[in-house]
């Protein structure tokens, strides 16, 4: 029993790296640098099928394809701006993680920065405002107790 | 007047929010709008499926309008698809050309049997490098492109009778009328 248990984790467990190494393609990289380069490059890029993932992790057959289109764009000796451009003027901004700033994004971009400022000047004007009550109330409270005195 | 602030704030989050279910309820999420539209079609030169000898390229297609639809026999959805090329898409006279994209020509002949074959011509583009061109990112995909080659439609998905009668008629009656003038 213990036996065919080990087996059967044995088994699983080869299973599970036999996927792992069917994901990832490999290809030719001739040196490290250039493999670090593919491999910032393709986390900047997200795999049109399943988009909440990069192409660098992606194993939708597509994301392969483009993994590999990047890879000899790479080779042919294109920048990262230009390999950007290429899927930009294919498959959309929506290809960058990083959207790019222009008109179309100022909404994106400045949102966060306006909602901070809002706060911000919410909260200036509330404990201002309490700061007048506080003074009003302490100066009240003196004027009960001058009346107060007065009485005497 | 101040006091009346969070209400109108509450009203104000609550059209937001009213407006993102409006919003993700009428767009398909996953949808990312082609940037081709408007645009030159990609060129390519693809083999024929029954005549691998022989290609078709897009400069070959100038002149008159086509359709470019993106299918796979691998593609489920293009099977439902499929009786509505046929019924509704083929009646409307406008040259239906088949892109076989990223599958084996063998199952792909084998589908055609046996769905039957709504297309005017059929491509087939195996390694996917012409879909790639195109911004396909799944199927099925279908491309209007007009006479001068500009791509002028992209329909991300199936073609359902509301959207050929929302999208594509009208699309194809401007085209027309372009044409005309």
């Amino acid at each position: 029993m213990n036996r065919l248990l080990a087996f059967a984790t044995a088994a699983l467990l080869l299973g599970l790296f036999a996927l792992d190494a069917f994901a990832i393609d490999p290809l030719p990289f001739k040196d490290r640098s250039e493999e670090v380069r593919f491999q910032n490059l393709t986390k900047q890029l997200r795999c049109l099928v399943c988009q909440n993932q990069d192409l660098a992790d992606s194993d939708a057959p597509l994301a392969g394809d483009l993994r590999k289109q990047v890879f000899e764009m790479m080779r042919a000796g294109k920048s990262d701006a230009q390999i950007k451009e290429y899927l930009v003027a294919r498959y959309n901004d929506f290809v960058l993680y990083d959207p790019p700033l222009k008109p179309g994004t100022w909404l994106l971009w400045f949102t966060p920065l306006a909602l901070v400022l809002i706060g911000a000047f919410a909260v200036v004007r509330i404990v201002r405002a309490r700061g007048r009550l506080a003074v009003a109330a302490h100066a009240g409270v003196k004027d009960n107790v001058n009346s107060g005195d007065d009485d005497w | 007047m101040n006091r009346l602030i969070p209400l109108f704030v509450f009203f104000a989050l609550v059209g937001l929010l009213g407006f993102g279910i409006y919003w993700n309820k009428h767009h398909e999420m996953s949808e990312v709008p082609s940037p081709l539209i408007g645009k030159a079609a990609p060129d390519f030169t693809l083999p024929l499926l029954y005549e691998p000898e022989k290609t078709i390229s897009g400069k070959q297609l100038l002149g008159a309008p086509y359709l470019l639809n993106v299918f796979g026999s691998w593609c489920p959805t293009c099977q439902y698809e499929h009786p509505i090329l046929t019924q509704q898409i083929k009646p409307l006279g406008i040259k239906l050309i088949g892109l076989d994209w990223k599958d084996e020509p063998d199952d792909a002949k084998r589908w055609i049997a046996q769905f039957g074959n709504p297309y005017d011509a059929l491509i087939t583009d195996r390694d996917g490098r012409a879909g790639i061109d195109f911004g396909v990112y799944m199927a099925p995909e279908t491309f209007l492109v007009d006479a001068k080659g500009v791509v002028r439609y992209k329909r991300i998905g199936m073609f359902t009778e509301e959207n050929i009668r929302d999208e594509l008629l009208p699309k194809i009656a401007q085209m027309q009328r372009e044409a005309s003038r």
